[in-house]
């Protein structure tokens, strides 16, 4: 499996060729370039799927982790050494999968999407460099390693959301997205070095190995504020995961995100680096379940409270792209949720295994509706729901396939949400059942507010175009996309996903749950047949609605106003409270008493000038005073 | 003769070429040959380092050599290298050689290339000398010429700079000589070689109690500790480029080399003693500095400001007395002479096209002048942290290193000093938002060029340097690191 290395390698090779020499290409050539290398890698990692799920994976009855490649970096002490290497195990090997099969999609759509745009060249070796670190962070055999490509992704996206450098919204967007994901991995970081200090390790395999048998031994019982170090670290790394996955109150710059090109927010801001935080968590699942079960408990809550705040923002906004990065918030929060009631080994992982199910279907409809966003943004040139409606007779492509991803999403069987999506109910209905309860409501919000824009976008009354204007099918470049990934959005599903991950490594046998799948199919019916009555036919209800709602319905439409809270922080906070009056200080005070110094020893030694005037009748004059002061003490004394 | 002794006879060579011509070509073929020389001797020098390495693992320093200089005082010119004055030597070169590529079009340009010279033969000699006497020499050296390139090629309030800077670390220079002296007169037997205080004689605990804040202040002083610090915006704000590049990317670190090799490694008892007192005051440099940068307007004092939180980076993980942070401390030293060489660099071919750095008046960069605005993006992610650049590699080190010291005190400094990357994200990406991307501000700016070729030499030559850095640490952590045994074995011994 030594070839498994080149998935990761080729992207940055992809990087560097396009970043040096991609401007004297012609745009088409650098996208072709960077469309078939991508098109290699996804070849090459469904290579890796296949051999290491069908021939082996598996030892004796469980899935075993193979590291084909693996070499010191970066030595630190005898103990601790960053690696980079590359880990081949069921969820790296089913990112693997996900990653290169949106990133080509993507790849194909951005083709035609971004025809004609100014730093096409760019852009393309920009999404190598995403698709790189990104799978550099899935294949990570230690956790510094995935550190390391953590801080990659995350430039990528920054230079991704601000590809449109021009934009001051587009600036700012990718500014905050940085910084607020700098500050989780600044948990992140401290996490790890608490962890490795106890553990003396970064070695992924070691600190899962026998139950987490390293982490649960060597912390000694210490504490801070009452509880153990072993869940502060664990819960500073899970910052770093809260950061990227956007949970609250670390939510805030993902909508922001959306300013970026829309193929970017399907690829980096719906089905892969958002769901690193998830990721994480997975990856060091037997840690958390055996050292730090209260981290997953807290886990459990801030994903329930996430999934819950985001859905009912989603209801209220009017960029289709914004509605969909709530929807992403709220979905990541699910997988999320699904984690932490999770517990560990055959049925009772159901939690772990529904989770990165849900990544896995989540991953292709997501994407699918970001594509299809896209696509109807690039017909009308407008992100507004108020632009569109009525679209369905211009876009037949887009609209099918839009519907599909709204039906999956939605969990409507047999489309691949439903299946995921049930399975995380389950795992929730039986430990926590007030998490049941806030889950399946959300799960009527989602299908509401996606069936709300699905309506509002292609039909909502008989909207005439202009001429000019007229909006028209994407070209194939975007649509066969579109059509691949709603063949994923449909079928995916229906994988024996217990088959081949589970919190342990050993397959188990799952049933679908009708009780709880009946409850969420029901409460997703509701949801549409509510959209589908408000927003079908262009009607004054929904504002009507909205109009007695009163405070409720601004409060969502302003996403309660944690980007203000959040700017208060920054702004008034940290810059009037605490740069400013450093600036004042260091001016004033610190470089006042310099300055002062400076102007006593010249004052003082202008006091003292004038005896050495180099008047020589002066220095006589003294010189005789002097000795006779000298002459009549002598002889007085 | 000793190669190391070249380091300082080719740029005597370079001045007494100099003061031959007076053609503007000749002048610069002069430096260029002269730098070329130097970098490609730099070279050698870690080539035969490293060979002559592996045959002795045990000496502590290589290509020893000694000459009498005053005999009644036992004063001698000893010279010779350990893996970290080599890594030193190395980054010296590098920034020499691309200064004079961003100084290509000076006004007087034989007078400015001749103290520039003169100010290389001070950090050279500095590095390469290890005898108190002869070190401080050459410190003095270096910051005399630093005077007449701020107060004559500086722009702003230049004389005011000029002499802050020169006073403030002449006031430096004051302590460490009492140091030196002290250090002198108490070891034992009057000597001011390094290697023989260190292995043969010792200084009673109650001298090093005064002597090793003495010396720890002086150097300090020129590595930018809180609160003698202020020197370094006026004064890089008002030097020249090539002047900028040189003091931030190099002199800077003699303030830090100074510290590590004559105070802590001279006075291990008292570093352990009074090291907590300068471990918070570089503990406040790094959050201090970062924070200050956040506000400021001037590039060229944002970078500065970045700078004492980046030096007080170096202090701080030197202080943190084990072989990892200690490693991370040199290896900061050559990050940050890197990357902010680099941005100086930048800072004055934008300043030079732009007459202002005001970063209110400047805008959408990117489009007027891409090749400087992604050099200036890199240098950027390099300060930052970003994997793959130098910075990271250095900032992990310190970090990973310092978390290894038992007790609350360092454990808390320490994370204190993790939220630097936090804030040092904040004033990058607000740089680099202003000045470079968003609409053209000023339609003056339409027109102005991209770099120039021999700034293209200068800025690729120091990305290649950053790159390489933080793509293969390990090479460079491992020759930096196994030259600090010594020293963590007599703090062990104490």
């Amino acid at each position: 499996m030594e070839y498994s290395i080149l998935i990761v390698i080729t992207p940055f090779l992809l990087f560097l060729f396009l970043g040096l020499v991609g401007g004297k290409l012609k745009p088409n050539v650098a996208g072709l370039i960077g469309t078939l290398g991508m098109g290699l890698c996804a070849v090459l990692a469904y290579t890796v799927a296949f051999q290491y799920f069908f021939n082996v994976g598996k030892i004796g009855e469980s899935w075993s982790q193979i590291v084909p490649f693996n070499f010191v970096w970066l030595k630190f002490t005898d103990l601790l050494h960053i690696d980079l290497g590359v880990l081949l195990d069921p969820i790296s090997v089913m990112m693997l999968v996900v990653i290169t099969t949106v990133s080509l999609m993507v790849h194909i759509y951005s083709l035609g999407y971004m025809k004609g745009e100014t730093g096409f060249q760019r852009y393309y070796a920009l999404l190598s460099l995403f698709s790189f670190s990104m799978l550099g962070l899935v294949v990570a055999t230690n956790i510094f390693q995935m550190y390391i490509f953590w801080e990659l992704v995350g430039v990528s996206s920054y230079s991704l959301i601000g590809f449109y450098y021009q934009k001051p919204s587009a600036v700012a967007a990718s500014k905050k997205a940085f910084i607020v994901t700098r500050f989780a991995d600044l948990g992140f970081l401290i996490g790890i070095l608490i962890l490795s200090f106890y553990t003396k390790t970064f070695d992924f395999a070691s600190l899962t190995a026998n139950d987490a048998e390293l982490v649960t031994t060597s912390f000694a019982g210490g504490t801070f504020m009452g509880l153990s170090l072993a869940t502060w670290a664990l819960a500073l790394i899970f910052m770093g995961g809260a950061g990227k996955s956007a949970m609250f109150p670390l939510h805030i710059w993902l909508p922001d995100a959306m300013e970026g090109p829309t193929p970017v927010s399907a690829l980096i801001h719906a089905a892969t680096m958002v769901v690193a935080g998830v990721f994480l968590v997975a990856r060091m699942f037997p840690v958390y379940f055996f050292a730090a079960p209260d981290v997953l408990t807290m886990i459990a809550y801030v994903g329930a409270f996430t999934a819950l705040f985001a859905a009912v923002i989603a209801i209220t906004q009017t960029d289709i792209k914004r509605v969909l990065a709530f929807s992403t918030i709220s979905q990541i929060a699910y997988m999320m949720v699904a984690l932490g009631v999770s517990e560990y080994g055959g049925h009772d992982g159901l939690g772990y295994m529904a989770s990165m199910f849900h990544l896995f279907t989540h991953a292709f409809f997501k994407a699918l509706l970001f594509l299809g966003a896209g696509s109807v943004i690039h017909a009308v040139h407008s992100n507004e729901m108020k632009d569109m409606g009525n679209l369905r007779k211009y876009m037949p492509i887009t609209n099918i396939t839009f519907a599909i991803a709204c039906l999956a999403i939605a969990g409507i069987i047999p489309f691949s949400g439903f299946f995921s999506k049930d399975e995380i109910l389950a795992a929730a209905y039986h430990n926590h059942p007030a998490i049941f309860w806030t889950l399946w409501f959300v799960a009527g919000l989602t299908a509401f507010y996606m069936w709300r824009l699905y309506y509002s976008i292609f039909w909502n009354g008989d909207k005439k175009y202009d001429g000019h204007h007229k909006p028209h099918e994407s070209p194939w470049t975007m649509a066969v996309p579109l059509v691949i990934l709603a063949v994923f959005s449909i079928f995916s599903g229906l994988i024996p996903f217990a088959n081949f991950i589970s919190s342990d490594n050993m397959p188990f046998y799952t049933h679908i749950d009708w009780k709880v799948a009946s409850l969420s199919l029901v409460v997703a019916v509701t949801g549409i047949f509510v959209a589908r009555m408000l927003y079908r036919k262009a009607s004054t209800k929904p504002a009507e609605i909205a109009q007695k709602m009163g405070g409720l319905y601004t409060a969502s439409l302003k996403k309660f106003y944690m980007d203000e809270v959040w700017g208060w922080v920054t702004k008034t906070v940290v810059f009037r409270y605490i740069c400013e009056p450093i600036k004042w200080f260091d001016r004033h005070i610190i470089d006042g008493s310099m300055n002062g110094l400076a102007w006593v020893t010249q004052k003082s030694s202008t006091a003292i000038r004038g005896l050495q005037s180099g008047q020589v009748q002066f220095y006589t004059w003294f010189f005789v005073a002097g000795t006779l002061v000298i002459a009549l003490l002598v002889l007085f004394l | 003769m000793n190669i190391l002794l070249l380091f300082v006879f080719i740029p005597i060579l370079m001045i007494g070429l100099l003061f031959l011509t007076n053609s503007m070509k000749t002048i610069r073929s002069i430096m260029v040959a002269g730098a070329t020389a130097l970098l490609a001797l730099s070279i050698v020098l870690v080539i035969l380092f490293l060979r002559e390495r592996a045959i002795d693992p045990i000496a502590e320093m290589l290509f020893i050599s000694s000459w009498s200089w005053y005999a009644p005082l036992n004063i001698s010119f000893t010279v010779g290298v350990d893996g970290i004055s080599v890594a030193m030597l190395m980054l010296s070169s590098i920034i020499v050689f691309t200064g004079v590529f961003s100084s290509w079009n000076m006004n007087m340009a034989k007078e400015f290339f001749l103290w520039y010279c003169l100010l290389s033969i001070g950090v050279y000699g500095f590095f390469i000398t290890i005898d108190l006497f002869s070190m401080f020499m050459f410190y003095e050296v270096a910051l005399i010429p630093m005077y007449l390139l701020i107060g004559l090629w500086g722009t702003g309030k230049k004389e005011y700079a000029a002499m802050k800077l020169t006073l403030m670390l002449m006031g430096g220079s004051a302590f460490l000589l009492v140091g030196i002296i002290g250090i002198f007169y108490t070891s034992g037997h009057v000597t001011f070689n390094l290697l023989e205080i260190a292995n043969n004689l010792h200084i009673p605990i109650e001298h090093q109690r005064w002597i090793f804040p003495a010396t720890f202040l002086g150097f300090g002083v020129l590595g930018a500790l809180f609160p003698f610090h202020t020197w370094s915006p006026d004064g890089h704000a008002s030097a020249p480029t090539a002047v900028s590049m040189l003091h931030a990317g190099v002199l800077m670190k003699l303030g830090g080399y100074g510290c590590f090799r004559v105070a802590i490694y001279l006075m291990p008892e008292a570093a352990h003693e009074l090291g907590w007192i300068f471990l918070i005051l570089t503990g406040i440099s790094v959050v201090y500095g970062a924070f200050s940068a956040v506000v400021q307007t001037d590039l060229k004092y944002i970078n500065a400001y970045s700078s004492v939180s980046h030096c007080g980076l170096v202090l701080f993980a030197i202080l943190m007395m084990n072989r990892t942070a200690m490693t991370g401390a040199i290896m900061q030293m050559l990050s940050h002479g890197l990357m902010t060489a680099l941005f100086f660099a930048l800072i004055g071919l934008i300043y030079g096209r732009t007459h202002t750095r005001d970063i209110r008046e400047m805008g959408g960069l990117m489009k007027i002048m891409p090749f400087a605005s992604v050099c200036y993006v890199i240098a950027g992610l390099a300060s930052l942290g970003l994997p793959g650049l130098s910075g990271f590699v250095a900032e992990m080190t310190i970090f990973v290193g310092s978390f290894q010291n038992a007790g609350v005190f360092r454990t808390v400094l320490t994370i204190i000093a993790c939220c630097s990357i936090v804030i040092t994200a904040v004033y990058i990406l607000r740089t680099v938002g202003k000045i470079l991307y968003g609409p053209v501000q000023n339609e003056h700016h339409l027109h102005l060029a991209d770099a120039a070729w021999y700034e293209k030499i200068s800025t690729v030559g120091l990305i290649l340097a950053i790159v390489f850095m933080g793509f293969y640490p390990s090479g460079v952590a491992e020759m930096i690191s196994n030259s600090i045994i010594p020293i963590i074995e007599r703090l062990a011994g104490v």
